[in-house]
């Protein structure tokens, strides 16, 4: 029932990429994003996507669990094409009735969905071959710097780590107690809205006192073994660059500098 | 009248790398009235094969028959058979949820569309059955011990009065004592009523002593489904996954090895007091 919604939806596997420090991927991730801003045509969205395939190839997962988060924003993605698509003023191309497309409306609707669906994929690439938990120790130590301007870094770290850590506990645990209401008769599925959010009481009670539950048996198992914050903590995997991640750094910038450099040119107007 | 499960296959997690073949081929006849255990190591797929008897899991492939009737005919009303197939998950005190302990049996009874008197007449019964102090029906049921919740949450299933009830586990996690007095008070409820229990555990002392017949899953397959006595005599296999026949098979068989002439097909303490009693006698 609820295990098909996946967050933080790790694929494991054998792979470069999977073995990348995580800071690179957090870097590469969000450069790629804000190179998609900067592209003027489509030569660069071509190398954008050429890049991205190449590092799926590399990431040995399976391209239909790339497309899968494309599933989430489909509705999106839609509404912004049609939106430009009949709303863009301009020079009209083709004219149905009432509504008209113009030629800068095509455009910038293309524009959108390929800059929006690169996006979407090229995030998919970091959480896929990235467990939750090295995401948040690349962070950790990628946003330190921070702790200057006082920015609690360790503690929030941790706290995303652990959220992230009991969102499938938790995701579990409301699939057992749904079962267990449902095996006593609760019928989460029909009736009006009023009736639907009473029916959820008998989930939503078990559920908060088990994490409450839980939460407490953390905590405790946390200080038992003598936590205390984020002062003069070790880790197990101190995260250091090694020499793929130097490549990897490497082919960031390169991709980069080619993509945008290309991706800027004024080119001749196609048509 | 019965439950018939034909080649049922149920696999987690379909198209996922991860997917896990949870059951394998079962075929079961359970007929009305059977006092059943079904044992097995840890994720040999007990659970996964008692949430199918009500419909909660939807078999991957194969067929489960309640009463003549295939559960997954398109109009088959699944909302009944959860009603006539009681189901008490592992920890059930986990779902309790109401502000006391009346209120909770109540739940599930008032589901079926019951009116209040029979609703409250069901839930008092079903108390009274699982031997819960009468002090304690309107307190909370955060403040109960782990053995009064476990009550409590046993009750609200029975509160509906199902044909078939199915514990999961039902003394996981309670001391001896409490071990006992639970699956004491189910034979009692057994014998009283006649109804069918489909007792899941993964130890044999627990169920050997009160079962007509023992199922044991292994991998996700039914491995042994005979009488206890039978079952216990392939102590080895058992052995070699992950289960242990009662103490007291090991104490005759042993005693039969070094040549007392023992019977060694009793399976409770009793039993093999009177087998040892029996063949001294004899001996001497
Ligand atoms: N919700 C689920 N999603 C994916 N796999 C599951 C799920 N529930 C159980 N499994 C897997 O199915 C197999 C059988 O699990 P099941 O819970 O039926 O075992 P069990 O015999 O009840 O074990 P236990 O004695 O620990 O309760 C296990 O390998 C388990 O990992
Ligand atoms: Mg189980």
């Amino acid at each position: 029932m609820l295990r098909d919604i996946t967050l933080g939806q790790y694929y494991q596997t054998e792979s470069v990429i999977h073995r990348l420090d995580p800071r690179v991927k957090l870097a590469g991730t969000l450069l790629f994003i804000i190179s998609l801003f900067f592209f003027k045509n489509f030569i660069g969205y071509l190398i954008a996507a050429v890049f991205l395939m190449l590092v799926i190839r590399l990431s040995h997962v399976p391209f239909r669990f790339m497309v899968r988060g494309m599933r989430a924003v489909l509705f999106l993605l839609l509404l912004t094409v049609v939106f430009n698509l009949f709303l863009t003023p301009g020079e009209p191309l083709v004219i149905l009735w009432k509504v008209t497309i113009t030629k800068e409306g095509l455009k910038t609707a293309i524009n959108m969905a390929v800059r929006l669906s690169l996006l979407v994929v090229g995030s998919s690439v970091m959480t896929l071959t990235t467990t939750p938990n090295n995401l948040t120790d690349g962070m950790e130590k990628g946003l330190r710097p921070l702790k200057v301007f006082r920015v609690p870094v360790h503690e929030v770290a941790m706290m995303m780590s652990i959220a992230l850590r009991f969102i499938p506990i938790l995701m579990e645990e409301t699939d057992k107690i749904m079962k267990a209401q449902i095996a006593r008769g609760a019928d989460f599925e029909s009736g009006n809205i009023i009736r639907r959010a009473k029916a959820l009481v008998p989930l939503l009670v078990p559920l908060f006192i088990s994490a409450f539950r839980r939460a407490n048996d953390l905590a405790m198992a946390m200080e038992a073994r003598c936590y205390r914050g984020g002062e003069g903590r070790t880790k197990m995997k101190p995260l250091i660059y090694q020499k793929r991640d130097r490549i990897a750094y490497l082919c960031i910038l390169i991709y980069l500098t080619v993509g945008i450099w290309l991706g800027r040119l004024q080119l001749p107007a196609i048509g | 009248m019965s439950i018939i499960l034909d080649h049922v296959n149920y696999i987690y997690g379909g198209d996922t790398p991860l997917a896990v073949r949870a059951l394998d081929d079962i075929c079961l006849q359970i007929p009305d009235g059977q006092f059943i255990g079904i044992i097995g190591h840890t994720g040999s797929g007990k659970s996964t094969l008692v949430q199918h008897l009500n419909g909660l899991l939807k078999a991957s492939s194969g067929s489960i028959y309640f009463n003549g009737e295939d559960i997954y005919d398109r109009d088959y009303d699944r909302k009944k058979l959860r009603s006539k197939v009681g189901l008490v998950f592992q920890y059930p005190e986990h779902q309790l949820f109401e502000t006391d302990v009346f209120t909770d049996v109540c739940f599930g009874p008032k589901n079926l569309g019951l009116d209040k008197k029979e609703v409250e007449l069901r839930a008092y019964d079903a108390l009274r059955k699982v031997g819960l102090p009468d002090e304690l029906f309107y307190q909370s049921p955060f403040d109960l011990s782990g053995g009064q919740k476990r009550r409590a949450a046993i009750a609200g299933v029975l509160a509906m009065k199902p044909e078939v009830l199915v514990l999961d586990e039902p003394t996981a996690g309670l001391d001896p004592k409490g071990r006992e007095e639970i699956l004491q008070q189910i034979r009692e409820l057994q014998k009283k009523t006649g109804m069918t229990v489909i007792l899941v555990s993964h130890s044999m002392e627990d169920v050997a002593e009160y079962v007509d017949r023992i199922i044991v899953m292994n991998r996700g397959r039914v491995m042994y489904d005979d009488v206890p006595k039978e079952v216990f005599r392939h102590g080895k296999e058992l052995e070699e996954v992950g289960l242990a026949p009662p103490q007291v098979t090991y104490i005759l068989q042993e005693l039969r090895r070094r040549g007392l002439q023992v019977d060694t097909d009793a399976t409770t303490v009793e039993e093999a007091a009177d087998v040892v009693m029996r063949a001294l006698q004899y001996v001497t």
